[in-house]
């Protein structure tokens, strides 16, 4: 993304040799400039992109691009999908998050109806802060801008207005890509956002996307991947959006032990309240880099041996 | 049929046919047969449209565990570290076709073991219970469990196929007041409960028959899968007159006293056989209501499927999974889940009719109990036909004694080598000296059941057991002996002889034989199954 901005201003700056009118001339010394009209951030508009000649745009770069790409790269194996059945209508989906593929690979994997009806809360400070990648982002995996910095009125609205007109929303409320590996604490958007439409939110873990294209790798490296869905959850009368938010984490965390291990021993550390968390242990950098390693001990990319000499 | 929209479901009916009747659609194995009936002496039976699934199906599932029939505490304290628990289940041969994912079994196994894990249930097997059924693929417990449970149970052997020749696997528990020896599963008498997930789709199944006939073998079936109890049954899926129903009971409390704790789960499905949107919706609809699209889809796929060869339509039927809803769910103890299982049952299936006829009618379909990803041989036409169709009556017989059933089938002399080993020596070698079941009963029975290369296929491939076609022969005797005549449409005339039956190459001519033996100018009833239809006769 910064190199794409690099070059932006480069363009600019070339353009900008030819004057006005091929650069926009300089306000005068003394006038007061005026108010900025740009909308970047959490103000664009991507109303655009739902409309029908985007979604079919859309629809077609799933089917014909994301979904072959993500069999070759991503290997998925998708589980829990049965646990949809008896669901209708908008729903709110929450994934951990490690990596730029979970979203193609999400996208590919959630189901009908919601497949070509869903949109996917993205940071507007990341994806939307220039026009060219918001447009890319919009158009390409139906990304609608949720403030993660700071809280705002605006997105929270604006998710609940998508909601009312029967839209489903994919978010990942641990606000950004994993640094590490381990997944980070839930924050309470996705759970607010629920119970204030009143939908369900169905949990989903995803297991090995950290490898294909971690945070800080610009390109993709071949691995297996696992897709649980759970089953949809709703928030009790008397639960506040922290309490919900919790439950969801947890919820993620089990799916996460019925990926690594068998939903049986999953449910029954579940029950018994000692499912492996999505955080990780409270260990330094190298150690739970090491307990990462043998999380995934099952998946593991085979190395070349040294050569015998 | 309400072509999507949401009406109330009609229930069954019977038609009078006459001059402006359509010609009705007959089954005949993987294709069909438009049959004209002759006009104001016959009628079709058609069945009850489907009834409106559960709209929380889990839920539901919860709450019958939640609040037991009968003398039985919630599932959830029957639970507690330390225990041993089974969870039995019905087989392949349950639903019919197999239903879309989840399989209902799938559900209720994953809320039993949810409460399992719950309460820190550590020894926990399951069970598919086929008494002398072949054994399912793991492709099929998959479909039938789950891929969750599969991955949980399976890897480590505590999900696996009922064993009924395993000599350290079986346990006789004792003797009904009738001298019948009671065979069990040794693993599930020696837990500290038994939890039975069933199916329930037609009036038979269920009960005490889940466990006494799903977790035995060949030492206690014998005491009711025998032509003295197919011919006392009027018929054997009316449980008030049926003797197997009667000789199963008798068995459960015997298991009861024995100290086996059973906690019955029970489910009945609607009649959505076929689906109410699809290429085969229209079997679902009266002829009369058929669209244009219904008319052109059906003659498309007739022209189709009479030019293709038998390997290539069974491929194509028998990918057809049903999008069955769960109508009940209901569990406790087993008797008193039973009798609320049966009315539900009851409530989608029962037609009334009045009278009897002098010719009954039936097109037989592509799929029996015994065939799911198999071959419908000859002997399961006559199992499905005689056994199974005409027994789905309450009260009398719908063809009056001395009639005359006519069957529409191909019929081919085809048998699955794998799943039905025993079945070719038995309509080579068996049929071949007679086809009285009495003397069938009599004279071969024993040599097939305990020989030791079908009982080692059994057990290690995937084969009925020796004595399983015997069980279907007996199945249909109790309409071989209130029978004048059995006459089938476009079967294979070699194998239709075999079987003693006559063939016939139209229903025309067929009709024209079961003049000879009920008079002329018959009266006829043609049972329109499936969907499934149970015959309420007065």
């Amino acid at each position: 993304m910064g190199q794409v901005s690099l070059r932006v201003a480069k363009a600019r700056a070339m353009v900008g040799r030819f004057g006005f009118p091929w650069q926009a001339a300089p306000v005068p010394t003394g006038v007061a400039p005026a108010p900025s009209t740009r909308q970047l951030g959490a103000d664009y508009d991507t109303a655009w992109a739902r409309r029908y000649p985007a979604r079919l745009a859309r629809a077609a770069l799933l089917e014909g691009v994301m979904r072959p790409t993500m069999s070759a790269i991503a290997s998925p194996d998708r589980r829990g999908l049965d646990r949809l059945d008896d669901l209708d209508g908008p729903v709110v989906f929450v994934a951990n998050h490690h990596s730029h593929a979970d979203t193609p690979l999400l996208l590919t994997s959630i189901p009908e109806p919601w497949r070509h009806r869903v949109v996917v809360g993205a940071a507007a400070d990341y994806f939307f802060g220039n026009r060219f990648s918001g447009a890319v982002s919009a158009l390409a995996i139906g990304a609608v801008p949720i403030e993660r910095t700071k809280v705002g009125r605006r997105s929270a609205d604006m998710a609940r207005d998508l909601i009312d007109d029967g839209w489903s929303v994919l978010l990942y409320p641990e606000g950004g890509r994993s640094p590490d590996g381990w997944g980070q604490e839930f924050r309470g958007g996705a759970a607010f956002l629920a119970i204030r439409c009143g939908v369900p939110v169905v949990p989903i873990h995803l297991q090995g996307t950290g490898r294909i294209l971690r945070k800080g790798r610009t390109l993709p490296r071949p691995s297996r991947t696992t897709v649980t869905f759970g089953d949809p959850l709703r928030a009790d009368d008397d639960e506040n959006a922290r309490a919900f938010a919790v439950r969801l984490q947890a919820a993620v965390a089990a799916l996460g032990d019925e990926a690594t291990s068998d939903w049986w021993q999953a449910r029954r550390r579940a029950h018994a309240g000692t499912s492996p968390g999505l955080t990780g242990p409270d260990f330094g950098a190298w150690r739970r880099a090491w307990m990462l390693g043998d999380r995934n001990r099952g998946i593991r990319r085979k190395r070349p041996r040294w050569p015998e000499l | 049929m309400s072509n999507g929209r949401h009406l109330a479901p009609r229930p069954g009916f019977v038609l009078d046919v006459d001059r402006n009747s359509p010609p009705i659609v007959f089954h005949h194995g993987e294709g069909f047969r438009l049959e004209k009936l002759p006009a104001g002496r016959s009628r079709v039976i058609y069945p009850a449209e489907p009834l409106e699934g559960l709209t929380d199906p889990d839920g539901a599932i919860r709450h019958a565990l939640d609040n037991p029939i009968g003398d039985s505490e919630p599932l959830r304290a029957l639970l507690h570290a330390g225990m041993k628990l089974t969870v039995a289940f019905d087989d392949i041969s349950l639903p019919l076709p197999p239903m879309r994912r989840p399989d209902i079994r799938q559900r209720v196994i994953e809320a039993v073991l949810d409460l399992a894990a719950e309460a820190g249930v550590d020894d926990v097997h399951l069970i598919a219970a086929l008494a002398i059924h072949r054994r399912m693929t793991e492709d099929e417990l998959r479909h039938a469990v789950g891929d969750r449970v599969y991955d949980a149970f399976a890897p480590d052997g505590r999900l696996y196929n009922h064993d009924a020749e395993d000599p350290d696997g079986m346990v006789v528990l004792g003797e009904t007041p009738h001298g019948e020896d009671v065979q069990f599963n040794r693993r599930a008498a020696e837990s500290d409960l038994v939890v039975y997930v069933n199916i329930n789709l037609v009036a038979m199944d269920g009960g005490h028959k889940s466990t006494a006939t799903g977790l035995s073998g060949y030492t206690g079936l014998r005491h009711h899968h025998n032509v003295h109890t197919m011919q006392s049954s009027r018929s054997f899926m009316d449980q008030e007159n049926s003797a197997l129903h009667a000789s199963n009971w008798r068995m459960g409390k015997v298991i009861r006293d024995a100290g086996v704790k059973i906690f019955q789960i029970e489910t009945t499905v609607n009649n959505d056989t076929f689906g109410r949107e699809g290429p085969l919706a229209l079997l679902q609809k009266r002829e009369w209501e058929w669209s244009t699209r219904d008319r052109m889809q059906f003659l498309a796929m007739k022209a189709g499927l009479d030019v293709m060869p038998s390997s290539a339509k069974r491929k194509i039927f028998s990918s057809w999974q049903a999008p069955y809803a769960l109508t009940s769910v209901q569990a406790g103890e087993v008797e008193a889940v039973h009798e609320v299982t049966t009315a539900n049952v009851y409530r989608q299936h029962l037609v009334p009719v009045e009278g009897q006829t002098d010719v009954l009618t039936m097109g037989i379909p592509y799929i029996c109990p015994y065939n799911v990803n198999s071959i419908m041989n000859p002997i399961l036409v006559m199992c499905l036909g005689l056994g199974y169709f005409f027994n789905l009556y309450r009260g009398r017989p719908l063809v009056r004694e001395g009639g005359v059933l006519i069957m529409s089938h191909p019929t081919a002399w085809e048998f699955h080598p794998v799943h039905h080993p025993s079945y070719i020596d038995f309509f080579e070698q068996v049929l071949a000296d007679t086809t009285d079941p009495v003397e069938i009963e009599r004279k071969y029975e024993k040599q097939f059941a305990e020989d030791e290369w079908y009982i080692h296929l059994y057990r290690n491939s995937y084969a009925y057991h020796g004595v399983h076609p015997f069980y279907m022969w007996y199945w249909g005797s109790h309409a071989l002996q209130h029978l004048g005549r059995v006459v089938v449409v476009g079967g294979d005339p070699a194998a239709v002889r075999r079987m003693g039956f006559q063939p016939a190459s139209t229903l025309q001519d067929a009709l024209e034989m079961a003049s000879d033996v009920v008079g002329p100018q018959p009266t006829v009833t043609h049972i329109k199954n499936p969907p499934i239809l149970m015959a309420d006769v007065s």
